[in-house]
Parts: C-alpha cells; sequence; structure tokens
C-alpha cells in the first residue's frame, strides 16, 4: 500500500512491560504517501515488522476518526503531533516533510504507567469518573424533555465540556503531568445541568481527591492542555472545579 | 463534626495557597514601590526618609511585617513543595518536548523565576531591612530621621549590585507576568467579561512596577537623585 514518495526516519519508544526499560529505536521508512494518516503509517511500519518477523510496535487506536481518544502518541514533542485540535488519527503525513525525523513516544505520567511501547494505561481517568462523573437517577420512563428548561447559554457550556473524549493529552502536554483539565471538564459538563446539582458538591470532592490520590501533579495554569486539547476544552472549566471544590469546602456544612 | 478536611492539602487547595499569598505580596509591592518612589522628589531624601520612618513606627504596619514574612514563607515554602511533587509526577522524562507549542517559557518556569527571586531578597533583606530593624542605620537627615536614603546611596555605589537589582527585577517582571492573571484562575475568578481586564491589569502592573523598581538603583548609580 505504499504509494508515496516520503522518506522518513522514526524513533520509536520500545518498551516490553510496564517494569522493563524502554528506550527509542531508529526504523527508516521509505514511499510513505502524503495523503496517509499518521496511523496508516504506523500500519505500514508494522506490517514490515512483522514480515521481518520482529515485534510490531503496539500502539492505541480504535475509531480513526477522531472521537475515541485512544491514539495516545507524544510526536515531536506534542500531543497528537504538531497541528492543533486534532487526535493523532486525524494527522496526516502532509504535516511532515520528505527526509523528516520523528519522535514518537507514549504518554509520560506517574498515573499513566506505559503497559507496552505506546500503550500506556489510563484507568485512573477512569476510577475518577467512577468516583464521582455520574448522575443518580430512578429508572422508568424519562420524563419529558421540556420538563427541565435549560437556558441555551448554560446547555452550550455544558455540552462544551461533555466534548472531552477522556485521551489523556492535558495530562501528557502538562510539565506537571496535572489531570485537571479532564477532571474539571468532567465536573463541569454535570455542575451546569440540572441533573447534576444533587450532587455537585460530593462529586467535586471526590473527583477531586480521586485525581490527587492517582499521582496526577497539580496545576501551575500554564495552559499547555487548553491549547493542546483535541476538543478545545477550556480553561474556564478548571476554574469552575475551583469555585465548585471551595464551595464545597468552606461554604457547606457537610462533611465529605 | 463538620470540617475543613483535606482543603488545604488537596491540589486546588495546594494552589489556592500560592494564590492568595501571591495577590498578598503582590499588594505588599504596590506599597513598598510607593514609598520608594518617593526618591524621586529628589530632595536628597528627606520625603522618603520619612515614609520610611512611618514604616518603621507605625504599629499597624509593624504588625502587617510579621504577616509579610509569614505570608512570604508560606509562599516560598508551598513552592518548593509544589516543584517537587509536580516532577515526581513525571518520574520519565519525554525525550523531546516542545513547550513553546503551547505556552510560555516563563508560566512554565515559575518555579526557577521564584528561586532567583529568592537569592535576590536574601541579598536584599539582609542589605536594608536587618540594618532598618535590628543593627540601626548610621546616620541621621536634616529632619532628625533615620538616614535610609543615604544607606541606598553608597549601596548602589557598587555596579554589581546595581546588575543584581536589575536582574532581579527582570525575573520578578515574568513572574509577575504569570503569577497575577494565575492567582486569579485559581481563585475561581474566570469570567468572559472581568479576565481580560485582569489578564492586561496584570501585563501592565508586571512590567510598571518592575520598571521602576529597576530604575531605581539605575538612578543612584548614575548620580540622578542625591
Amino acid at each position: 500500500m505504499s504509494t508515496g514518495n516520503m522518506n522518513l526516519t522514526l524513533k520509536i519508544w520500545r518498551q516490553k512491560n510496564t517494569k522493563a526499560k524502554g528506550g527509542l529505536v531508529d526504523y527508516k521508512l521509505s514511499e510513505i504517501s502524503p495523503d496517509m494518516s499518521f496511523l496508516e503509517m504506523f500500519d505500514v511500519l508494522n506490517e514490515q515488522l512483522i514480515s521481518k518477523g520482529d515485534e510490531p510496535v503496539v500502539f492505541d487506536h480504535d475509531c480513526r476518526e477522531g472521537i475515541c481518544g485512544a491514539c495516545s502518541m507524544y510526536i515531536d514533542g506534542r500531543p497528537h503531533g504538531p497541528k492543533d485540535g486534532i487526535t493523532t488519527c486525524q494527522l496526516h503525513m502532509r504535516s511532515f516533510k520528505d527526509g523528516d525525523t520523528i519522535v514518537v513516544e507514549p504518554w509520560r505520567a506517574k498515573a499513566f504507567p506505559v503497559i507496552k511501547d505506546l500503550t500506556v494505561d489510563r484507568s485512573a481517568f477512569d476510577r475518577v469518573i467512577a468516583a464521582g462523573g455520574f448522575i443518580s437517577v430512578n429508572t422508568g420512563n424519562a420524563q419529558d424533555a421540556n420538563n427541565l428548561p435549560i437556558p441555551k447559554v448554560q446547555a452550550d457550556s455544558a455540552f462544551e465540556a461533555a466534548a472531552c473524549i477522556g485521551c489523556g493529552a492535558c495530562v501528557a502536554t502538562c510539565k506537571n503531568a496535572s489531570a485537571m483539565l479532564f477532571v474539571s471538564a468532567k465536573i463541569s459538563q454535570l455542575a451546569q445541568l440540572p441533573q447534576g446539582q444533587p450532587e455537585r458538591y460530593r462529586r467535586v470532592q471526590s473527583m477531586v481527591a480521586q485525581m490527587d490520590a492517582e499521582g496526577f501533579g497539580n496545576c501551575t495554569n500554564t495552559g499547555a492542555c487548553e491549547a493542546e486539547c483535541p476538543k478545545g476544552i477550556s480553561l474556564e472549566n478548571i476554574a469552575r472545579m475551583n469555585r465548585d471544590f471551595y464551595s464545597a469546602k468552606f461554604v457547606s456544612e457537610e462533611d465529605i | 463534626m463538620a470540617s475543613f478536611g483535606n482543603a488545604f492539602s488537596s491540589s486546588i487547595g495546594k494552589k489556592l495557597i500560592m494564590g492568595i499569598t501571591g495577590l498578598f505580596l503582590i499588594s505588599f509591592l504596590l506599597v513598598h514601590c510607593f514609598i520608594n518612589a518617593l526618591i524621586y522628589v529628589n530632595d536628597g531624601g528627606l520625603t522618603f526618609n520619612m515614609g520610611a520612618h512611618f514604616m518603621g513606627t507605625n504599629w499597624l504596619i509593624r504588625a502587617m511585617e510579621i504577616v509579610l514574612f509569614a505570608g512570604l514563607l508560606a509562599h516560598i515554602i508551598q513552592g518548593f513543595r509544589l516543584v517537587f511533587q509536580n516532577q515526581a509526577a513525571r518520574p520519565v522524562k519525554y525525550a523531546v518536548t516542545n513547550g513553546a507549542a503551547n505556552s510560555k517559557w516563563y508560566s512554565r518556569s515559575m518555579g526557577l523565576l521564584g528561586t532567583l527571586l529568592l537569592i535576590f531578597l536574601i541579598v536584599h533583606i539582609n542589605k536594608f531591612w536587618v540594618m532598618s530593624r535590628f543593627t540601626g542605620i548610621p546616620t541621621t537627615d536634616a529632619n532628625g530621621n533615620h538616614d535610609l536614603f543615604a544607606v541606598m546611596v553608597e549601596t548602589f555605589k557598587d555596579p554589581l549590585l546595581v546588575v543584581l537589582y536589575v536582574l532581579a527585577m527582570v525575573s520578578l517582571a515574568y513572574h509577575l507576568l504569570h503569577g497575577f492573571s494565575s492567582a486569579f484562575q485559581t481563585l475561581g475568578w474566570n469570567h468572559k467579561k472581568y479576565t481580560p481586564i485582569i489578564k492586561s491589569l496584570g501585563i501592565w502592573y508586571s512590567i510598571i512596577i518592575s520598571l521602576l523598581f529597576a530604575s531605581m538603583p539605575i538612578a543612584m548609580y548614575l548620580g540622578l537623585i542625591k
């Protein structure tokens, strides 16, 4: 399927398992099409490795249309590569030049241990969600949507927060490996809707506590997360999370 | 029984301490800069010495001095703790990082800039504050006030110290350039109407306060103020 004319050198992080010591390994690739996606380029590499009897490079990918957030690759010092507002699967080889050397590393954070090669364990995010990123509702018929009037601005803002796909680019790019953009998005999507109110202040406390327990770093407001987020999640969510957290800790009389 | 629980030891609580102490230090700088700027009255330091006398004798100011040192200490200790904790959150570093693509260098260097400021502060406090409060200022001016101005004139005859002060004010400018608006974000004060105002206020504050402070040793060294 190699039909192009790009020649590339890849420096890819190879690591056998979580405990093993990893390192960057050089691979030469030729006849790469500029119209390939970055992941298709990896498919070409892996086919070549398999036909030579080598271990293919393990990397996460699923939908390949920018909505699942699986494709965690730290490319040339940026999560999801040099383009803004996209995931790795939406990155095409035309964003690189013939003869380029491309460095590909896994997400790096204490809370995201490497499983193998470029695949990291992001279940820390799942545990943060499980700690409070839900609403409790009775089963049965859904009530009429018009029973819950929500101002358009509020609905839009909640929806923007809900666009988070949990890819972890915010953690990967943050110099402190902080997960605050992710956690604040998950808090904000519920904090702005009526259904999220009953558990609002319990939620912020338990999710922040879980985030801290997972070993993510502390936010220093560099704004790198917002700039690298493929879904454009805003720093406003972090401010909202901070406000809710202060309300819960300093205003509420309830202990959690 | 209701308690504050882990409010201050949580990641958000630690930020809150940095933000509040930071804003407090920002308000202190304003007072400090105003009193110092009295040297520009250019009356041989008479007005400045009067200001220094007030700051040294008013009981409210003296009480606030203790709060100031406590706030400064909290800011420094918490800052160092955060630096080490944040480094520990990424035990294996990247081979290649392109931080310039998504953030300002000074926002990523607050620990370094703060450390430079700490080194400066040790020299600065040792030069002026210790003398004002403990070892005593040798001379008095025409009004009978301690002549802190004369100490300033003497100190800034040393070009090395002038360079140290100017470099420290460059660090201060960049530290504030991130710190000012960052403190408001940490407090949760992010608002479509106010945040742009806070951001530009922060830029103006950082530049003006640092320029004013830096201009003083330069003006004294060049003999523009006598």
